[in-house]
């Protein structure tokens, strides 16, 4: 039992897409106390994994602030805005 | 938390049916674009979230503001349209494509990252770019590239602060299966940030 977990930390080490995904789950703070340990290895060796994961927390950041639909120009037609509150006020009518 | 009895005393929020375009149709407009890629789907979208809320005023919570109330019911639209894209033949070729994930990033036999997606560091500054359009605009780019599966998860998960739990139920998901997709949506979208920004 002990020999499998140390072939899976071995594993881990030098395994960057193993690395990537737990630093996924980390971000969402859902991994074990082993999976941890794994990640730390190799976050103590890899260097580009390290940038992987400052940038996955930034793009977290970015998109966050994507959302906010005040800050997009996007808008509706007049005439379809019209054709719309046409529609709500005859609905509203008839009740 | 609901206090039903002193409703009508204590509402200042009433709903105001003949405002609702005026003061919200933009706004929700803008919301449905910004999730879902298809400008035409998106007006159908707003426009069914008024009359489908005129059918049901009676639920309206006047503790509740009519805005956020409108945005929820536009949500479970759009999460309609999320279920649908994602399921049938569409799923399936997902499903295929993930499970030869890696192939693209990292060596198949190692999990290193292959040397031409190498991460390297992003070359501007962090607080200019997140007020950036130029760069938002490349971003949502990149999202809208992703498989529309993947597309829906990275958006409830990161715009709409959805749980794990969630998003498995509304999109019918194994928990494995989305981390897979969660993991593989950040590299594929790192990665376009990388080739369309610096």
């Amino acid at each position: 039992m002990k020999k499998l977990n140390e072939q899976e930390t071995t594993k881990i080490v030098y395994n960057c897409k193993k690395a990537t995904f737990l630093i996924e789950k980390q971000q969402s703070g859902t991994i074990t106390r082993i999976e941890k340990f794994q990640l730390e290895l190799h976050l103590k060796g890899c260097e580009v994994c390290n940038i992987f994961q400052k940038q996955s927390a930034l793009i977290n950041q970015f998109v966050k602030n994507l959302i906010l639909p005040e800050h997009h120009e996007i808008k509706l037609e007049d005439g379809f805005k019209e054709t719309l509150q046409k529609r709500i006020n005859e609905k509203m009518g008839k009740k | 938390m609901r206090k039903k009895d002193n409703v009508q005393t204590s509402a200042p929020n009433d709903v105001k049916p003949h405002l609702w375009v005026d003061q919200y149709a933009d706004y929700l407009f803008a919301y449905a674009c910004l999730r879902i890629d298809d400008k035409e789907l998106a007006k159908d979208l707003v426009q069914d979230t008024f009359l489908g809320a005129l059918e049901r005023l009676d639920k309206f919570d006047k503790q509740c503001l009519e805005k956020t109330w409108l945005t929820a019911i536009l949500k479970n639209k759009i999460f309609d349209v999320y279920r649908k894209e994602s399921s049938g033949l569409k799923r399936q070729s997902l499903s295929t494509a993930s499970a030869q994930e890696g192939d693209e990033f990292f060596e198949p036999e190692n999990g290193h990252w292959k040397d031409q997606h190498c991460p390297e560091s992003f070359t501007v500054e962090q607080t200019d770019t997140l007020q950036n359009k130029e760069f938002q605009g490349v971003l949502q780019l990149c999202i809208k590239k992703l498989p529309p599966l993947w597309a829906s998860v990275f958006v409830m998960k990161h715009m709409d602060d959805e749980s794990s739990e969630t998003i498995c139920t509304e999109l019918r998901l194994t928990s494995s299966n989305y981390w897979v997709i969660i993991h593989r949506s950040k590299v594929h979208l790192r990665s376009c940030l990388q080739k369309n920004w610096i």
